[in-house]
């Protein structure tokens, strides 16, 4: 088992004919993803990366009976081709693309909501079950399946946390990149109901930085409704106040969403909180021995 | 993107926020006439700069000269346009160096009966944006927040429709407007919320708002703050930004598609990833040094790009040390050791240079620095590469 995606799952790309949508399609394909087609509007009937390009996303689904999608298109286009995934009935929508403006993920995350689909990101590095199945950015090679989840609203600091977890011989489970964005369409409260409930994840590691206050409200749910061993860590503990720091959702402002507070927030709800991200993988370790 | 005040006042009158009549000034001739211009009994002079506080912040080296001034004669406001125009205005929001005031808005004065908050910001928990109203205005808002959050009234909207009019009933009725203020109101805050929808605000902040003594609802102050991300849609926001108030090696960081903050710390850091580059100025922090920045050089980065932020990095004075920190996954790490050789071919490196790569082509990247002439001190993890560069300026 795993969570959202596994070795069955069928993957479009949409902007496969883009420079990082073939990319990216290649190293999903060579990990072993069942990439099934790719959508360009415009391109339909040509191929890329080996596989069938399609105008729309309805076509595509009807032809290859893709359920999951990564989405590479450029912003102005993103909320758009997250709607179409949407309108198609893909299960699983992985929107890779930085940038996006706010204000259209307003609209997209309402729609989204109301559904029964699972929007990941957008300005993510995407998700992986190692070993079954890649949708996105993240370098393959540094996974290994096992017990743990990790989700994170960061890419690279989750490549550290999975090479921390793989060195120690744990393992991951799924990985899912939420996205660094203000308004993500999957949040750490959705994905702790789902590893719960997943027999291979045996315990979980949520990666957060400053700005917002979904760790807050993680943690809180948290203490009620997880039983699994959980740990944590929080960039940021340096950054100062009214600055964005790299990611659009990365700012403490009117003096909230700092680390600190974050930080108080998890401990209060037992979670293991790393000090550095050095320490990323011992806390997991730790959560668990916690538990015996 | 901010913008200044008469900026944001401008854009506010063309979208049906009422605002008063105010003339931009760049020299104190300039705002003696303006203030004839205006032809009121009395006008305000207040200093542009993108931040806020300047009510109650000071010259630097005049601590009676406040950022916002009163004036009753074109001579007076003259003399305090002289006293504005090209000092440096020091405020809550500005931190200790302060800021150049180099215009100051002149406005006309009003006859005010109510002053009150009013500003929208996205709610991310609820990922809708949110029209805040409190009774509590002129001051901070950030204090009310702490102390009385009750004092804050919140309508949610949608973007797509507005405002609607039974939630500005509610606030009237909550903030006690009636009658030709609740009317006027109602227009006020269905204009402000079609203005942020429209523009992209981030941000937009108006305190105060005033009611004045006719019952009309006015726009004193206007603090605005767009979206980024959404500037490629209204492009004819881009002729309002002022290079002026924003950091140098910000600016040309941004230019070559680097994501840069200075700080004030003396170990500079290039890593790639946000997350990972707040974490690194962590470590560095946690093993007692000071980080000097925060750099994400981007995951697709180029030989160019990071060649150039070597450049921004070295050319910081404080920068006593350097730690690069990559964790390779589309950015490769022979691509960071390719422009580290380079850097330091171009640019020099007189200081001490810690690097710790792991990832994509990582043996290929630490060969290709082992066999350079390159001065590098390698760490083999995280905790060590900041380990090793607070020991290197200690």
């Amino acid at each position: 088992m795993s969570i959202l995606v596994n070795s069955e799952t069928r993957v479009l790309c949409q902007g496969i004919t883009g420079s990082a949508g073939g990319f990216h399609t290649r190293g999903c394909k060579e990990y072993g993803t069942k990439m099934v087609g790719g959508v360009t509007p415009g391109k339909g009937g040509q191929t890329a990366e080996g596989l069938p390009v399609f105008d729309t996303v309805e076509e595509a689904v009807q032809e290859t009976g893709a359920d999951a999608t990564m989405i590479f298109v450029p912003p102005p286009f993103a909320a758009d081709a997250i709607l179409e995934a949407l309108d198609a009935g893909i299960r699983i929508i992985a929107a890779i693309t930085e940038g996006v403006p706010v204000l259209d993920m307003v609209r997209v995350y309402e729609k989204v909501r109301a559904s029964d689909a699972v929007l990941i990101g957008p300005n993510c590095p995407g998700l992986i079950t190692p070993g079954e199945c890649k949708i996105g950015i993240m370098p393959g090679y540094i996974h290994q399946p096992g017990k743990v989840g990790v989700m994170s609203r960061s890419g690279t600091l989750t490549y550290e946390a999975v090479w921390q977890t793989s060195s120690l011989k744990l393992g991951q489970s799924t990985c899912v990149g939420l996205g660094g964005d203000p308004i993500v369409g999957t949040n750490y409260i959705d994905l702790f109901k789902l590893y719960e409930n997943d027999p291979q994840t045996e315990a979980i590691l949520m990666i957060g930085e400053i700005g917002g206050s979904a760790e807050e409200e993680a943690a809180a749910y948290v203490k009620e409704h997880v039983s699994k061993p959980v740990a944590a860590f929080i960039a940021g503990r340096t950054a100062p106040p009214g600055k964005r720091m790299g990611h659009a959702g990365a700012i403490i402002s009117g003096g909230k969403g700092t680390a600190t507070e974050k930080v108080a927030a998890l401990e209060d709800a037992g979670i293991v909180v790393a000090p550095t991200p050095a320490d990323m993988g011992a806390a997991v370790k730790e959560a668990i021995d916690r538990q015996g | 993107m901010k913008i200044h005040e008469f900026q944001a006042k401008q854009l506010f009158r063309e979208a049906g926020v009422p605002v008063l009549e105010g003339v931009v000034a760049r020299t104190a001739a300039e705002a003696k006439q303006a203030f004839e211009k205006l032809g009121q009994p009395l006008a305000v002079v207040k200093a542009q700069i993108h931040a806020g506080g300047r009510g109650k912040g000071h010259i630097a080296d005049n601590p009676e000269q406040r950022g916002v001034v009163l004036v009753r004669s074109a001579d007076e406001a003259e003399a305090a346009a002289a006293a504005l125009l090209g000092k440096t205005l020091i405020t809550i929001q500005t931190g200790p160096e302060g800021q150049t005031v180099n215009q100051v808005f002149v406005e006309q004065g009003c006859d005010i009966a109510r002053e009150l908050y009013m500003g929208i910001v996205l709610d991310r928990a609820a990922a809708r944006p949110v029209l805040m109203v409190s009774t509590e205005g002129g001051v901070e808002i950030e204090k009310v927040a702490e102390e009385t959050p009750e004092l804050i009234l919140k309508e949610h909207f949608d973007p797509a429709v507005g405002i609607e009019a039974f939630q500005v009933r509610k606030l009237c009725k909550k903030l006690g407007i009636s009658g030709p203020a609740a009317r006027s109101a109602g227009k006020f805050m269905a204009a402000l919320c079609r203005f942020y929808v429209e523009k992209d605000c981030a941000m937009a902040e108006i305190n105060p708002v005033v009611i004045d003594s006719e019952g009309r609802m006015l726009a004193l102050d206007a603090k605005i703050t767009f979206d980024d991300n959404a500037l490629f849609r209204n492009k004819e926001l881009l002729e309002l930004r002022d290079l002026n108030e924003e950091d140098p090696a910000e600016v040309r960081a941004a230019d070559s598609g680097l994501s840069y903050v200075k700080l004030d710390g003396n170990i500079a850091c290039l890593v790639n990833g946000a997350g990972l580059a707040m974490s690194t100025m962590d470590i560095i922090k946690y093993h007692g040094g000071e980080p000097a920045n925060f750099l994400d050089v981007g995951g697709g980065a180029n030989t160019e790009q990071v060649t150039e932020a070597f450049r921004i990095l070295l050319a910081d004075p404080n920068c006593k040390a350097v730690l690069v920190n990559i964790f390779g996954g589309i950015a490769r790490c022979t691509t960071i050791a390719t422009a580290l050789i380079e850097a330091s071919k171009t640019v020099g490196f007189n200081v001490p240079l810690v690097v710790r790569l792991e990832g994509t082509e990582v043996e290929e990247g630490r060969q290709m620095l082992a066999d350079s002439d390159v001065d590098v001190i390698t760490a083999v993890d995280l905790t060590d590469a900041a380990k090793k560069v607070v020991a290197a300026i200690a």
